[in-house]
């Protein structure tokens, strides 16, 4: 039971304040959840603060490395759009 | 406006207009997190050679940001004001916000302190920004009803929860309104931004004026909305348009019966540094500003003489004309059927003056100049050319780019100008003019639009005149 941050981590510091359990290193390159303190929030709040401010699509993984925010959750952009959107600047 | 607030704003860029010829600022980027997503937002961006809110190269440390305000307000005395705007909310990183302020009120009393937020922890952040002096607080509302909210904020943090949808808009839209009537009832000088999103708020922004100004806000900032795809945000991916020039300007004027309107804003980067329209930031890096060695009393004495040589100035101004205000209140007067149309010029204009070469230029401020005076109403940026990513894209030539983006105005201002732009001006309909180099703006402006009527090129139309 505990989180991880990936490398799209903005290193935006909004988790670190929120979790309950101090878990959260401003690491570098990237933000880090120290895995031995990382109770995904349970009995302490509603639901995983980390993943509940996380701004980044993709930067905050369960244990089975599935994103708790998945591609379009929080933009509102439609995966394949911004896809087909950075082909076309690519080839500009 | 008030003697009072005309007084506060006096020296503060982004509060006066006339304030913003002489007087600079620097935004610190410490506050990096944020407890909403706005559709023009992308938090990920980062590019030296972009311009605009939410964007930053370096982020900072209270003590770090410190050091650098010191340092830009040694090199350039006309620093008067260090805000924090992002690159996310200052009320969302607290403790960075107001250990900057801190550190900064020991070391430099005299510099103004403000903030620009969402909105969403402002009312909890009210008491903490008037014990620390922040006079001027900014806040961002684009719209007061949650279904148009819906369209612009696709989640708050709220509570230990993401909200999402109308509901999200509604605590959001509810905390901005209660924050601005708080900081009414301190005091606190509040500034209201909203972004004009076509089809999404631009009707809508008329009734926020209203509302906002109910609420004690005492000037409204209307911008345009700014979305390419490159940037990643919502609205540039999907492909939401901008406003155009004439656009923005309908709504400034129809909004303007209602409350004082800014129209001098540049919508600058969370990190900005100098006057506005002419970063320095490049100038003043960490290491840059690490290495510099700064006599903070001889400093401030430079700033103390700098305003009181300006103000010597402006009350002199003042008393030649006593109808300017720092605050230019853009008020519907009644026409007198004679006079000339009005005629939109471009002006490459430094400190008030007409300054630079048209091809040095990178904004143009532009005026509208009629028989009630030269009004600024905007600016326009002049297209650069931009040695970043690839990804940017070069495709258009930079003067028809530039030429394009005067269109409406009949006239261009500026000290000098090359044959060949002055050409093309011509031909698109631009009639440069390089012959008031160093004059005031505004004279320079009106002494063009006097010569244009006796030349006799401002006949109304018979239908405008009807109107009139």
């Amino acid at each position: 039971m505990t989180l991880a941050i990936i490398e799209s981590c903005v290193n935006c510091w909004a988790c670190e304040p929120l979790c309950p359990n101090g878990a959260i290193v401003a690491a570098e390159p990237f933000f880090a959840i120290e895995a031995a303190k990382c109770t995904e929030c349970l009995g302490d709040r509603p639901a995983p603060q980390c993943a509940e401010i996380c701004p980044v699509e993709g930067a905050i993984v369960n244990e089975l490395d599935e994103p708790l925010n998945p591609p379009g959750s929080l933009t509102g952009i439609p995966p394949e759009r911004w896809a087909a959107v950075r082909r076309e600047i690519a080839a500009r | 406006m008030p003697e009072a607030i005309r007084r506060q704003v006096a020296d503060h860029p982004c509060y006066s207009e006339q304030a913003h010829h002489h007087f600079a600022r620097m935004h610190a980027a410490v506050a990096p997190a944020c407890n909403i997503q706005c559709h023009y937002c992308n938090r990920k961006y980062d590019c030296a050679n972009e311009s605009r809110p939410g964007v930053v190269s370096e982020l900072l440390s209270p003590e770090q940001a410190v050091r650098k305000a010191l340092a830009v307000a040694a090199a350039i005395p006309q620093m008067s004001v260090l805000g924090i705007a992002g690159p996310g909310d200052p009320l969302v990183n607290p403790e960075r916000t107001f250990a900057t302020f801190r550190l900064l009120a020991e070391k430099a009393p005299d510099l103004k302190l403000c903030v620009s937020t969402n909105g969403l922890a402002l009312p909890d952040a009210v008491s903490e920004l008037a014990r620390h002096n922040v006079a001027h607080v900014t806040i961002t509302i684009n719209c007061i009803d949650p279904d148009v909210g819906a369209q612009i904020y696709p989640w708050i943090f709220w509570q230990g929860r993401r909200v999402r949808g109308r509901e999200a808009a509604a605590i959001l839209i509810e905390q901005q309104q209660k924050g601005l009537a708080m900081l009414a009832e301190r005091g606190i000088l509040a500034k209201v931004n909203s972004v004009m999103i076509p089809g999404v708020n631009d009707r809508h922004l008329v009734e926020v004026s209203k509302a906002v100004k109910a609420k004690g806000a005492f000037l409204h900032n209307l911008m345009p909305l700014i979305a390419e795809a490159e940037h990643g945000t919502f609205y540039g991916v999907m492909g939401q348009r901008s406003p155009t020039p004439a656009e923005l300007k309908a709504l400034q004027d129809e909004c303007a019966g209602d409350m004082a309107l800014m129209r001098h804003c540049r919508q600058c980067r969370a990190d900005a540094v100098g006057l506005l329209g002419e970063d320095r930031g490049a100038e003043f890096t960490m290491e840059k500003v690490e290495a510099m060695e700064i006599d903070f009393d001889a400093a401030l004495q430079r700033r103390l003489e700098f305003r009181a040589a300006v103000a010597a100035e402006l009350e002199t101004k003042r008393e030649r004309a006593p109808q300017a205000s720092p605050v230019t209140l853009h008020r519907r007067a009644p026409r007198p059927a004679d006079d000339g149309r009005p005629v939109l010029m471009a002006v490459a204009a430094k400190r008030g003056l007409v300054f630079e070469h048209f091809g040095h230029a990178r904004e143009f401020l532009i005026y509208e100049a009629s028989a009630a005076g030269a009004k600024l109403i905007g600016h326009r940026r002049a297209a650069q050319y931009c040695f970043g990513d690839a990804e940017c894209g070069e495709a258009e030539d930079v003067l028809a780019q530039t030429i394009r983006a005067l269109a409406g105005c009949e006239a261009v201002l500026c000290s000098r100008i090359g044959w060949e732009p002055w050409r093309e001006l011509e031909a698109a309909g631009i009639q440069p003019n390089g012959e008031h180099a160093m004059e005031p703006v505004e004279d320079a402006v009106m002494a063009v639009w006097r010569e244009m009527l006796a030349a006799g090129r401002l006949v109304r139309s018979v239908a405008e005149q009807r109107c009139a």
